[in-house]
């Protein structure tokens, strides 16, 4: 009985998952946040988000310190798991698929969704072997496929031609732009659909913010991106669409050049033009 | 809070309104020049165009540093470069004055070719326009705006009214008033031009309000 039960359920969820699968394909959306909130044990940090993303396009989040962009963030790959006191309703969906189904694999989701943090974070090992220990860890052995792998993850991040002669080196040696190309690099070799940045550049300078952001714009032709940032030119610069929270609400998404040169709240007015944040 | 960029947005329409101020009293003194045939007067507009055009130039640089310092956005960047488009089309007005002195030159030591009549009223027209125009600006009002754009057609007709007379009336009746007739069509067509350039600023004017393109489409107004 439970077994049937369970099946029509199943059967109920592939059809639902069809539809959707549809309505996000027909739109070109890679991913779906529906009437999402997230709390901290008794903290509301996000409050009934509901976004759309489209496949290849980057989006900018962009608000007030602790207005819930970076838990945002770090709910697409799951990382908030790790905070015991978490709980959240609703559903993101990537393609079709809720991640934060009760069948749905951490590991593999974090194969999908890549992230790259605010800082730098290289392994302290060779700049070689932190590109290959993704790939080593999901069971590649290839030693041919591997050292392909890590030169188009390098050449990917824009960093090949920088290291290709010290790839033994430790990551160490890196500049601090070149070991967060590096990070993504590290992120792109075990080919994520969706990319996930926290202020990848703030800790940078001007020139290696300027390399990540080309980066970043070559990047969307392969990947979706969200990428969190306190800088507003940057967001210009980088996202085709911007979301503006505040105290835990989206207050508004829309095409960035919408936002910076007219957005439709007056908060978010107020926000991007300096009167307060 | 009053942010740094309020000071200087504050200062840009300060100098905005300057410039504005000069060029309606160059429309207001070229057309005193035609009608009293003022050969001095219309030297000095003259003379006086490198005051604006200078103007023009520092408020331009003003704007850069704004624009590269500040890196507005919203409505503070429609803003900046609506002063922008105002500074460049004040400008263009103040030279349409200095046409018109020239053809003032060119005319008052002859008697007039017919009695000032209606250029006088178009001269009003364009100074009104660039005066409500400008107020629309400064002081943010979208219906000022629109009325300058719409009061636009006024001006169109008015010119049309002095070409007719001055060809049919004069020229073609008479030839030989050619040389004296030609030197007002060119001056009706700058004050023409002049009402234009009015209802450029006002185009700019509901784009800075409303955030609304309706250069090219009157239909959104």
């Amino acid at each position: 009985m439970n077994t049937m039960i369970k099946e029509k359920k199943s059967n109920q969820k592939n059809v639902e998952q069809e539809v959707i699968s549809a309505e996000l394909e027909e739109n070109n959306m890679k991913v779906r946040v529906e009437n999402f909130n997230f709390y901290y044990d008794t903290t509301q940090a996000l409050k009934d988000i509901n976004l759309e993303i489209k496949a290849n396009s980057v989006v900018g989040i962009i608000g007030p310190s602790g207005c819930g962009k970076s838990t945002f963030l770090r709910c697409f790959n799951r990382m908030n798991d790790t905070i015991s006191s978490i709980r959240y309703e609703g559903k993101i969906r990537i393609d079709e698929k809720n991640i934060f189904d009760d069948n749905l694999d951490v590991v593999d989701l974090r194969r999908n969704v890549g992230m790259v943090f605010q800082k730098s974070n290289p392994f302290p090992k060779s700049i070689f072997e932190n590109i290959a220990y993704g790939l080593k860890i999901n069971g590649i052995k290839d030693k041919n496929f591997i050292a392909q792998k890590v030169e188009e993850s390098l050449k990917n991040a824009a960093l090949w031609d920088e290291i290709k002669d010290r790839l033994h080196k430790s990551a160490f040696a890196l500049s601090g732009g070149q070991q967060q190309r590096l990070c993504i690099a590290r992120a792109l070799a075990i080919e994520p659909e969706v990319l996930l940045l926290d202020e990848p550049a703030s800790a940078l300078d001007p020139i290696a913010t300027a390399k990540i952001e080309e980066l970043i714009h070559e990047l969307k032709k392969k990947y979706t991106i969200l990428i969190v940032t306190h800088n507003m030119q940057q967001a210009a610069r980088v996202s085709d669409y911007t979301a503006f929270f505040m105290l835990g609400e989206l207050i508004e998404c829309d095409e960035t050049n919408k936002i910076f040169t007219n957005p439709s709240k007056k908060i978010t007015e107020d926000y991007v033009t300096g009167r307060f944040g | 809070m009053e942010r740094h960029l309020d000071e200087e947005l504050s200062k840009l329409n300060t100098n905005l309104l300057k410039m504005a101020a000069l060029v309606e009293e160059a429309i207001h003194r070229s057309i005193e020049a035609l009608k009293k045939r003022d050969k001095d007067l219309a030297q000095k507009i003259i003379d006086d165009d490198q005051e604006i055009d200078e103007m023009e130039i520092q408020i331009e640089e003003e704007i850069i540093d704004l624009l590269a310092l500040f890196q507005p956005m919203a409505g503070d960047l429609r803003l900046i470069t609506t002063g922008m488009h105002i500074n460049a089309e004040l400008e263009r007005i103040a030279d349409l004055t200095v046409n018109i002195a020239q053809r003032v030159l060119e005319v008052a030591d002859q008697p007039l070719v017919m009695p000032l009549v209606e250029i006088p009223r178009l001269a009003n027209q364009a100074k009104l326009m660039v005066r409500r125009a400008i107020d629309a600006f400064v002081n943010q009002k979208e219906d000022i705006a629109k009325n300058v754009i719409l009061s636009d057609k006024d001006s169109n007709k008015l010119r049309t009214v002095i070409m007719k007379e001055l060809i049919n009336d004069c020229m073609v009746k008479d030839g030989t008033t050619a040389p004296r007739a030609v030197p007002l069509l060119l001056v009706a067509r700058d004050l023409e031009r002049i009402c234009d350039h009015a209802s450029s600023i006002a185009e700019d004017v509901i784009y800075m309000i409303k955030a609304k393109v309706v250069k090219h489409h009157r239909e959104r107004l």
